[in-house]
C-alpha cells in the first residue's frame, strides 16, 4: 500500500467517521449511546494519527495512538461506572435528567 | 487485493458507524461499534501498521465494547422512547453546521497533505517500542499509569452501592 | 508443466487450510466421545461404548441425530441476533488457529524417493520443499491469537442476550464478565514468554526454548516460567470456560447458560466452537510452555515426523488434562471467580513480570 491515495482516503474515512462520532454526541439522548458516540470519534482520530504517520514515515503518530487507547479505556470505566451510579440514583438513562450538579 | 480490502472495510466502518448512531437499541449501536472498531483494524494494518491493528482488536472490541455490553446488559437497558431529540431542531443545526466547518478544515488540511517519505515504513512491534519507552515519552508513559490507576480507583468507588 | 510461484502459494496455502481445518473438525468429534468416556471411567460409569468399536463412533450418531432436530427458535427472541451468535462463536474459533504451528516445519520428500506410482503425481516444484502446517505466519502472531480470542466472547454474549430468556441473559453476563477478567491474567502470563523470548512469532518462542539448558526440557518455559505457565493455564481454562471456570454455562443453575435456547445444527456449531478453542489453547500451551515439536531429550531427534509425534502427545496430554480436570474439580462459586482472577492470577502474574524483567536486565539481553 504505497499509493498516496489510501492515506489521503484514510484520512477521509477517519473525518467521516469523527463527524459522525459528534452527531451521535449531539443527538442521541441515552448517556451509554453518547459515551459510544464519543469512542466513535476518538476512533476517528486514531486512524487519523496513523494515516499521517504513515504519510510522514514517523511513529509518533502511532505511539499517540496508543495512548489514545489508554485514555479510551479509562474513560470508558469511569464512564460506565458514573452511569451505572446515575441509573441507580435516577432510574433512568436519558441525559436530560441530569441536569442537577447537587445530588 | 489491497485495494478492494480497503474499500470494503472504509465502507463497513462507515455503514456501522451510521447503525451506531442512528439505532435506538443501544444494544444494536454496541455491536455495531463492535464491527465498526473491526473494520478499522484491518485498515489499520493495510496501512502498515500491526501492532495498532491488534492493539485496536485487544483494546476496543475484546475490553471497552465488553464493558459496555456488560453494563447494557446489567442495566437491561430498553429502547429510546420516541420523543424528540434534546435540544430539538436547533442543536441539530449547530451539529450540522459545527461537522460542515470541520469538513471543509480537514479538507484544507487534506489538500495540503504530501505523502513522502513512505518508503522504508517500519512500524513493527519493535520499532514502536523502541520510541515508546524512549526517553521521549518517558513521562508521557508514567502519566498513563497513573491515569489508569486513578482510573481504577474511581470506577470502583463509583459503582460501589454503599461506603 | 510448471506453475508461477504465486500459484504454487496458493495451492500449498489452500492444502493447509484444508487439511488443518479437517484435522480440528476430526479432533472435535473425537473429542467430544473421549470426553464422555474419559469422565465416565472416572466415575465408573461405562460411557457411549455401543455404536462401533468401544463406542468410537457415537461422534457420527449424534451428528446424525443434530442435524435431524427440530431447529427451535424462542418466539421473543431477537432473530437475526439469535442466528448470528453461532456463527460468530465458531468464526472467532476458527480465525485463531490461522497463526498457529501444528507441528515442526519439514521438508517434503524428494520425487526420486517416493514409490513410482507416486513419482509421476509429485511435480518437481515440491520436491524437497520447506513445508510448515501454519496458514499465515505473522509479525504480531501471539497479538493477533490474543485478540482473536479476545473476540471470541461476543457470540457467547450474542447467544446469551438474543434468546431473550433470563437464564442465557446471566450466563452471557457472567461471561462477559469472566472473559473480561481472565483475559488480564492471560495477556500477563504472555508478556514473560516474549520478553525471554524477544520475539511475539510462535515459531521464535518455540526455538528460545529449544535452545535453552542444552535442549534438556528443564529449558522449556513450562519449567523456567512455571509461575507464568501456571497463570496462562488457569486462565485459559477460564477463558475457554470449561470447569471448574464454566459458570457462563453452570448447568445445576442456569440449565444450559447462554446456550439454553439452542437445539440442532445451532447446538452443534456452539459445541463446535467451544471444543475448537479448548484445542486452540492446548496447541497454544504447547508452542509457548511446552517447547513445541521438541523432544526435550538431546539425543532423541525431534525432526519430522519424531516432531509431529511429541508435538501431538504434549497436545493430547493438555486436553486430557482439560478433562481431568471436569472430572476432578468443583465448580467456583462466583465472587470467588472473581477473587481468584482479580487477587490471584493478575497479582501473581504482575509479580513474576516484574522477577523476569529484572532477571533479563541483569543478564544484559
Amino acid at each position: 500500500m504505497d499509493e498516496p491515495a489510501f492515506v489521503q482516503h484514510a484520512v477521509l474515512l477517519s473525518l467521516v467517521l469523527f463527524a459522525l462520532g459528534t452527531l451521535g454526541v449531539f443527538l442521541r439522548r441515552n448517556v451509554i449511546t453518547v459515551l459510544m458516540s464519543i469512542e466513535l470519534m476518538l476512533n476517528g482520530a486514531n486512524l487519523a494519527f496513523v494515516a499521517f504517520s504513515r504519510a510522514l514515515g514517523a511513529l509518533d503518530g502511532q505511539v499517540l495512538v496508543f495512548f489514545v487507547m489508554v485514555v479510551a479505556a479509562a474513560e470508558a470505566s469511569v464512564g460506565l461506572a458514573i452511569v451505572i451510579a446515575l441509573q441507580r440514583h435516577k432510574d433512568t438513562l436519558d441525559v436530560d435528567a441530569f441536569n442537577v450538579m447537587k445530588g | 487485493m489491497d485495494q478492494l480490502l480497503f474499500y470494503a472495510s472504509a465502507a463497513l466502518a462507515v455503514v456501522s458507524a451510521l447503525v451506531v448512531i442512528g439505532q435506538k437499541n443501544p444494544i444494536y449501536s454496541a455491536f455495531a461499534l463492535v464491527v465498526t472498531l473491526c473494520s478499522l483494524a484491518v485498515i489499520f494494518g493495510l496501512l502498515g501498521s500491526p501492532f495498532i491493528a491488534a492493539l485496536q482488536v485487544i483494546v476496543y472490541a475484546g475490553a471497552i465494547m465488553v464493558l459496555f455490553l456488560f453494563v447494557l446488559m446489567l442495566l437491561n437497558v430498553k429502547r429510546e422512547e420516541d420523543a424528540p431529540g434534546r435540544g430539538g431542531r436547533a442543536l441539530a443545526v449547530i451539529a450540522v453546521l459545527l461537522v460542515a466547518l470541520f469538513v471543509g478544515q480537514a479538507g484544507a488540511v487534506l489538500s495540503r497533505l504530501e505523502p513522502g517519505a513512505a518508503s522504508g515504513y517500519d512500524a513493527s512491534t519493535r520499532r514502536m517500542a523502541e520510541i515508546l519507552f524512549s526517553p521521549h515519552f518517558l513521562y508521557v508513559f508514567e502519566a498513563t499509569s497513573i491515569l489508569i490507576l486513578a482510573a481504577l480507583v474511581g470506577a470502583i468507588a463509583l459503582a460501589k452501592k454503599d461506603f | 508443466m510448471t506453475l508461477s510461484p504465486a500459484v504454487q502459494e496458493l495451492i500449498l496455502a489452500a492444502v493447509k487450510v484444508a487439511v488443518i481445518m479437517g484435522a480440528l473438525l476430526g479432533v472435535f468429534s473425537l473429542m467430544t466421545w473421549i470426553e464422555r468416556r474419559v469422565l465416565a471411567f472416572m466415575q465408573f460409569r461405562l460411557g457411549p461404548n455401543r455404536t462401533g468399536p468401544f463406542g468410537i463412533l457415537q461422534p457420527i450418531a449424534d451428528g446424525i441425530k443434530l442435524f435431524f432436530k427440530e431447529e427451535l427458535m424462542p418466539a421473543a427472541a431477537n432473530k437475526w441476533a439469535f442466528l448470528a451468535a453461532p456463527v460468530v462463536a465458531v468464526g472467532t474459533a476458527f480465525l485463531a488457529v490461522a497463526v498457529m504451528p501444528y507441528g515442526p516445519p519439514f521438508k517434503l520428500p524428494l520425487t526420486e524417493s517416493l514409490p513410482g506410482f507416486l513419482a509421476r503425481f509429485w511435480p518437481e516444484w515440491l520436491s524437497g520443499r520447506e513445508f510448515q502446517f501454519q496458514i499465515a505466519t505473522i509479525d504480531v502472531g501471539l497479538l493477533f491469537i490474543f485478540a482473536i480470542t479476545a473476540l471470541g466472547v461476543y457470540g457467547v454474549v450474542l447467544a446469551g442476550w438474543a434468546a431473550n430468556n433470563k437464564f442465557s441473559l446471566i450466563g452471557g453476563l457472567r461471561s462477559s464478565a469472566q472473559m473480561f477478567s481472565y483475559e488480564i491474567a492471560l495477556g500477563l502470563s504472555f508478556v514473560t514468554v516474549i520478553m525471554l523470548a524477544g520475539s511475539f512469532q510462535i515459531g521464535d518462542i518455540v526455538a528460545s526454548q529449544a535452545a535453552r539448558a542444552g535442549g534438556w526440557f528443564l529449558g522449556w518455559n513450562a519449567f523456567v516460567q512455571l509461575p507464568a505457565f501456571l497463570v496462562y493455564f488457569a486462565a485459559a481454562t477460564a477463558e475457554v470456560a470449561r470447569t471448574p471456570f464454566d459458570l457462563p454455562e453452570g448447568e445445576t443453575e442456569l440449565v444450559a447458560g447462554f446456550h439454553t435456547e439452542y437445539s440442532s445444527m445451532r447446538f452443534a456449531l456452539i459445541q463446535m466452537a467451544e471444543y475448537i478453542n479448548m484445542i486452540t489453547v492446548a496447541v497454544l500451551a504447547t508452542a509457548l510452555f511446552l517447547g513445541g515439536w521438541h523432544s526435550g531429550i538431546p539425543g532423541l531427534p525431534s525432526e519430522g515426523l519424531f516432531g509431529f509425534v511429541f508435538w501431538g502427545a504434549k497436545v493430547a496430554l493438555l486436553l486430557f488434562v482439560f478433562i481431568w480436570l471436569r472430572g476432578t474439580l468443583p465448580r467456583f462459586r462466583y465472587d470467588q471467580l472473581m477473587h481468584f482472577g482479580w487477587k490471584v492470577l493478575i497479582p501473581v502474574a504482575a509479580v513474576w513480570i516484574l522477577i523476569t524483567a529484572t532477571g533479563v536486565a541483569l543478564a544484559g539481553r
